[in-house]
């Protein structure tokens, strides 16, 4: 095994795609030394991103924000221009583990493990936010949505690195919430989430809406029928009936010892409705 | 494996180490370093008993590699006394018998250190919350609350 630490983006990616075995990114390690402790990876290599220039950082841009893959949550909580604009996506960062781990822990890294759980990925898909994806042949960006593929796999190829996550300057009259359902107050792993992210008009119609569920299916779920229940209505008892109607409808879950189908569908709809209610009141509606 | 050569600052000293890069700083600390104070409850970042402080930030020492702590500073329960005179928040602990076994004292001690130095005067809710990474099997938490609330008192007043 090789522990080595870049100083550039240039360099890691080299580092990566010209590594035989398996290599492993390392920015806050709070999956990563749990699977080697675990035995559930034995990696050739070990790239630890934390030194390379400006992915520490949390950037304001023309057009938003630019989170660096190895900004810890923590420090996403710290931001407060982050959370004045996105504070659905900084109070799912911010329910990822302990104080320990939120000290570590990195929304690039949450994405990347891949799990359907993953607290910020919701929040983050209800934004609207696209990955910057450093690799061999250049840069490219994506949404959100396209990096995990299933539970622990992503669609990055070799020698690719997520370097940052870019979301959006808010349009007036916005607002996001994130919502999830543990059996105890804190530090646990999703059972059902809900993400919503909505724009107002001045007369406090739903614009634009993005609605994403999270622990119900393979991945997070993009669920744009949920969405089309929103947008051209305030948020009157009907449309947040048929919201919760069309994400309990849109879950694909499984049994599992956190929780029933059954539950799990008719959770989706419940963290749904208060999620989209909290997201109208930031976003200003009444 | 090749060794990984480390100089870090722990509790203001400059140290150096050779670890290897799959090892724990957790590990560093103990079997390398001397330095037990840190314990290894779950290993996997759920207990909070290696709790230690890197560059301000409260962690796991489970959940960081050795070679990790290169050019940073490491906080650990050794460096919390000063001398024979013990932090405030150790006496309290000791007073309000914060502690049965022990095991997650250091681990609690450090945790509440970094709390009150982002927050001197926190509410019961917040000590809780605040300290809700840390595992305790023994005292119910209500000493250790206590115990904080009381140091914070001190704390605050000198």
């Amino acid at each position: 095994m090789r522990y080595i630490r870049p100083l550039s983006m240039e360099d890691a990616v080299g580092q990566l795609a010209g590594s035989s075995g398996t290599a492993a990114i390392l920015a806050g390690g709070s999956d990563l030394l749990v699977r080697m402790k675990g035995g559930f990876i034995e990696p050739d290599l070990i790239v630890d991103i934390k030194a390379i220039d400006g992915l520490g950082e949390i950037r304001e841009t023309a057009e938003g924000y630019s989170i660096g893959a190895a900004v810890s949550c923590a420090l996403m909580g710290e931001s407060a221009a982050l959370k004045r604009e996105w504070p659905g996506v900084v109070e799912a960062a911010k329910l990822i583990g302990s104080k320990q781990v939120q000290g570590r822990c990195t929304i690039v890294g949450n994405l990347c493990n891949a799990s359907p759980a993953a607290d910020s990925v919701p929040a983050l898909v209800a934004a609207g936010a696209r990955a910057l994806i450093a690799g061999p042949g250049g840069k490219r960006t994506v949404a959100v949505e396209a990096v995990p593929t299933g539970p622990g796999k992503t669609s990055l190829a070799k020698g690719e690195i997520i370097e940052a996550i870019l979301l959006d300057r808010r349009a007036p009259r916005s607002g996001d919430a994130y919502l999830r359902f543990i059996p105890r107050t804190e530090m646990d792993i999703a059972v059902v989430s809900a993400g919503v992210n909505l724009t107002l008009d001045e007369a406090g119609v739903v614009k634009a809406a993005r609605v994403a569920l999270g622990a119900v299916a393979a991945t997070v779920l993009l669920v744009e029928e949920a969405a089309e229940a929103l947008i051209g209505r305030k948020l009157d008892e009907a449309a947040l009936e048929r919201l919760a109607k069309v994400c309990s409808g849109a879950c694909r879950p499984i049994d599992d010892k956190r929780g029933t189908v059954e539950f799990r569908r008719k959770v989706a709809g419940v963290l749904a409705r208060r999620a989209a209610t909290t997201a109208y009141a930031r976003a200003g509606g009444k | 494996m090749a060794g990984v050569a480390v100089s870090t600052t722990i509790n203001g000293d400059s140290i150096e180490y050779l670890c290897q890069p799959d090892e724990t700083l957790l590990d560093v600390l103990r079997d390398r370093l001397g330095l037990t104070g840190a314990k290894e409850g779950c290993g996997t970042g759920d207990c909070g008993a290696c709790s230690i402080i890197l560059d301000d930030r409260l962690v796991c020492s489970c959940l960081v590699l050795g070679a990790e702590a290169e050019g940073r500073r490491v906080e650990t329960i050794e460096g919390m006394a000063h001398g024979d005179t013990l932090h405030p928040l150790q006496q309290k602990f000791l007073e309000h018998a914060a502690l049965q076994c022990g095991i997650c004292t250091p681990g609690f001690l450090i945790a509440a250190k970094d709390l009150l130095a982002k927050n001197p005067d926190p509410t019961e809710e917040e000590i809780r919350f605040g300290l809700a990474g840390n595992l305790c099997r023994c005292t119910g938490y209500d000493k250790i609350v206590r115990a904080v609330q009381d140091a914070a008192n001190v704390m605050k007043g000198a």
